[in-house]
């Protein structure tokens, strides 16, 4: 029997088509979320994470990117047969996003108010009055002083952590069934940020919202998240519950990210980093992606490219040292 | 030593105005609010707080990309505060300003190559030369010169930021102020950002201000921190010493929030009470007093001045620094 989920992605490939050749940004990411669950998705700065979630808001620029393969499905109804104008309908309302970049997700020729108050009534129907009491009641919700005044000012009137609290504000107008969070936090210090983490934690609790975190903060992962979605090169390259990424994390990218984190110890030493680059999106590499820049990687990794591998129900991997362990039982 | 930057009772005020005829000043948003620091050459300082604190605008008021309403800015000896037209073009070559937002410094209409070659062409930075400086400055910040044909929007937001890196580093500046620049980049390439940052510093002798709300980033680059709330700074130390021994209650709270990267240690959180008061109004006394655990009758009513409070001369602005320190440990 299958489980009910609430956003399922199948096989997805976002491509960008280019003067310069074909970016695969997005090629092959296969996800679900339950009603209620935090997913996150962490990764290299370009393997593809802002791209799989302005792919499932149905909002990549076209031309020149385009969805060319997979599925997505929210509450079992397929979004890529929807028209702009049912998605219209569906974004904002049911599934919201946070965007990763508050100065171009606002308008800066409005005043903060005007844009929350047309965001509030482009999908309730409330008076301006009424939507000015909810604009006012969404901006304390994320913190910001003096609401009533700010409310007033223009986008380059604010700091850039209030601008992004603002864009989180638009984003739980209509209390979203699912939220789709691109580096909510990023730009907050950390005591708004631990006050924002708690509002969507309550916001879950009380109305069963999901939310997929797109965030480079492992401290955040290991905060909210349920289960975790390691990308690479436009691939999940780990798949796995917040316990086991950081107890027994299995890909040799993932171990480098936990080992890159800055620590708080007294000794002030060199950070760690991993060495190269990602590969050119237009030009793969044969084999493993990571190939070039992995420790462990031997001639083979470079001449195979390896699956996904199911090591346990909680566990998904893509690299070549644990092909031979992969479990038949599935 | 010698120091590079000083800042004397900065002040930068924007102007609250009322009517669209007749525009009439109501009141003032006090961004920074009377802030004192030095940064020595080829060190880094560490600027943190809250959002809208006034981190950006302190680093936008020293690079004089915004008049400062009072105080003063002394630069390699100079007194810049108020430098106008050839010799302020000129200090901006040796003052550069890596931006917080990735996605609006960037102008969308020129390539990378564009984008960085610009400040090499003002400088008068012959085509071969250009050429190879700006593949080079592409290495450093960890880009292939496959990307020098692209345009910013198609990057991801860490590419971004990594032009824009490129980009206040062309012209060997000596003074950096680096406005968040790696809040936008995953760790791995945090690291890199960061190393190179360093390695930068000590090839070339560079002195930054570091602005930044990650205080393992902050912890880790800088030599002294500077902790600002609400347009003032409230305590100032030596990274060790601020992180060993917090004397602000501010401070401690910063230190308390910071999310940590193990999923089986739930962290004793001082979780601070009240909002971010407005700037333009801020609270009497000490700002902090109405978020503050501590806070007495006194706090509401004296405002407190920077005390040094250890023996290595960090600073803190609390009339309860000992009692508060015992608390903490
Ligand atoms: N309009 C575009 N044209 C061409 N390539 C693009 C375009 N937009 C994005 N890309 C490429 O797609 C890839 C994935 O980008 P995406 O924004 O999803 O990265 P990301 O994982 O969100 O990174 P970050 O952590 O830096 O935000 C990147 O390599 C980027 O260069
Ligand atoms: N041009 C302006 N006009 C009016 N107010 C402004 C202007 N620029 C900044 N402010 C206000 O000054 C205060 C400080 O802003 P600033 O951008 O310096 O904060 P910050 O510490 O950099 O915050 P963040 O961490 O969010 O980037 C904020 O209250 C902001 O709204
Ligand atoms: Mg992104
Ligand atoms: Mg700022």
């Amino acid at each position: 029997m299958e489980e009910q989920y609430l956003l399922k992605v199948d096989n997805l490939h976002t491509h960008f088509f280019t003067k310069t050749g074909v970016v695969k940004a997005v090629d092959g990411v296969s996800f679900s979320i339950r009603s209620g669950e935090t997913l996150g998705i962490v990764g290299e700065s370009g393997s593809g994470k802002s791209i799989t979630a302005l792919s499932i808001m149905k909002l990549v620029p076209n031309p020149p990117g385009r969805i060319v393969e997979g599925a997505i499905y929210y509450n079992g109804e397929d979004l890529m047969s929807k028209s702009e104008k049912q998605m219209r309908r569906i974004r904002g309302n049911k599934l919201s996003m946070i965007f990763q970049d508050p100065m171009t997700s606002l308008n800066p020729v409005f005043t903060i108010g005007r844009q929350l108050v047309e965001t509030v009534r482009a999908h309730r129907d409330l008076s301006k009055r009424q939507a000015e009491a909810r604009a006012i009641e969404l901006l304390t919700l994320v913190g910001i002083p003096d609401p009533k005044q700010r409310l007033k000012n223009y986008p380059h009137e604010f700091s850039g952590g209030m601008r992004q609290r603002v864009m989180i504000a638009m984003a739980l107008a209509c209390d979203p069934e699912l939220l789709i969070a691109d580096e909510p936090t990023t730009a907050l210090d950390v005591t708004v940020q631990a006050q924002i983490l708690e509002l969507l934690k309550r916001l879950q609790e009380e109305l069963g919202m999901a939310i997929i975190m797109i965030t480079h903060d492992l401290g955040v992962v290991a905060e909210i998240c349920d289960r975790v979605m390691v990308m690479y090169a436009g691939r999940q390259v780990e798949f796995t519950n917040r316990i086991a990424l950081f107890d027994h994390p299995k890909h040799p990218y993932t171990w480098g990210l936990l080992d890159s984190i800055p620590k708080m110890e007294k000794e002030k030493r060199r950070l760690q980093a991993i060495a190269g680059h990602p590969p050119d999106l237009r030009y793969l590499p044969q084999g493993c992606y990571f190939a070039d820049r992995c420790k462990q990687a031997t001639e083979e990794c470079k001449m195979h490219e390896p699956t996904l591998t199911k090591l346990d129900d909680h566990h998904l991997v893509r690299c070549l040292l644990y092909e031979d362990i992969k479990v038949e039982s599935t | 030593m010698t120091t590079l930057l000083e800042v004397k009772d900065l002040e930068k005020h924007f102007p609250i105005t009322r009517g669209a005829i007749i525009p009439h000043k109501v009141g003032a948003v006090k961004a920074v609010d009377g802030i004192s620091f030095k940064v020595e050459q080829g060190k880094t300082l560490g600027l943190v707080g809250e959002s809208g604190c006034g981190k950006s605008t302190t680093g936008r008021t020293i690079l004089k990309l915004t008049e400062p309403t009072g105080g003063h800015i002394y630069f390699d000896g100079q007194e810049i505060t108020h430098l106008k037209g050839e010799k302020l073009r000129r200090l901006r070559q040796d003052m550069q300003l890596i931006f917080q937002d990735p996605f609006a410094s960037l102008n969308p209409r020129m390539t990378v190559e564009q984008i960085i070659a610009e400040p090499l062409k003002v400088f008068g930075m012959h085509k071969e030369e250009r050429q190879k400086r700006i593949n080079y400055l592409l290495e450093v910040v960890g880009l292939s010169s496959y990307h020098k044909e692209r345009y910013p929007h198609e990057f991801s937001g860490g590419q971004r930021q990594r032009v824009g890196i490129a980009r206040a580093l062309a012209l060997e500046p000596k003074l950096i102020i680096c406005d968040e620049p790696v809040s936008a980049l995953d760790v791995s390439i945090q690291a890199q950002v960061v190393n190179l940052m360093e390695d930068l510093q000590k090839a070339f002798g560079l002195t930054y201000v570091f602005i930044a709300h990650d205080l393992g980033v902050v912890h880790h680059i800088s030599d002294q921190v500077a902790v600002m709330y609400l347009g003032e700074i409230v305590e100032l130390g030596s990274y060790d010493e601020l992180y060993a021994h917090p004397k602000h209650p501010y401070t401690q709270a910063l230190l308390s929030a910071i999310p940590e990267a193990n999923p089986h240690r739930k962290k004793e959180r001082i979780v601070l009470k009240g909002d971010v008061p407005s700037p333009a109004t801020p609270p009497t006394g000490c700002k902090f007093h109405t978020r503050c655990p501590f806070a007495e009758q006194r706090c509401r009513l004296e405002k407190p001045t920077m005390k040094v409070v250890s023996l290595t001369g960090q600073e803190a602005a609390c009339h309860f620094v000992e009692e508060v320190s015992d608390v903490v440990g």
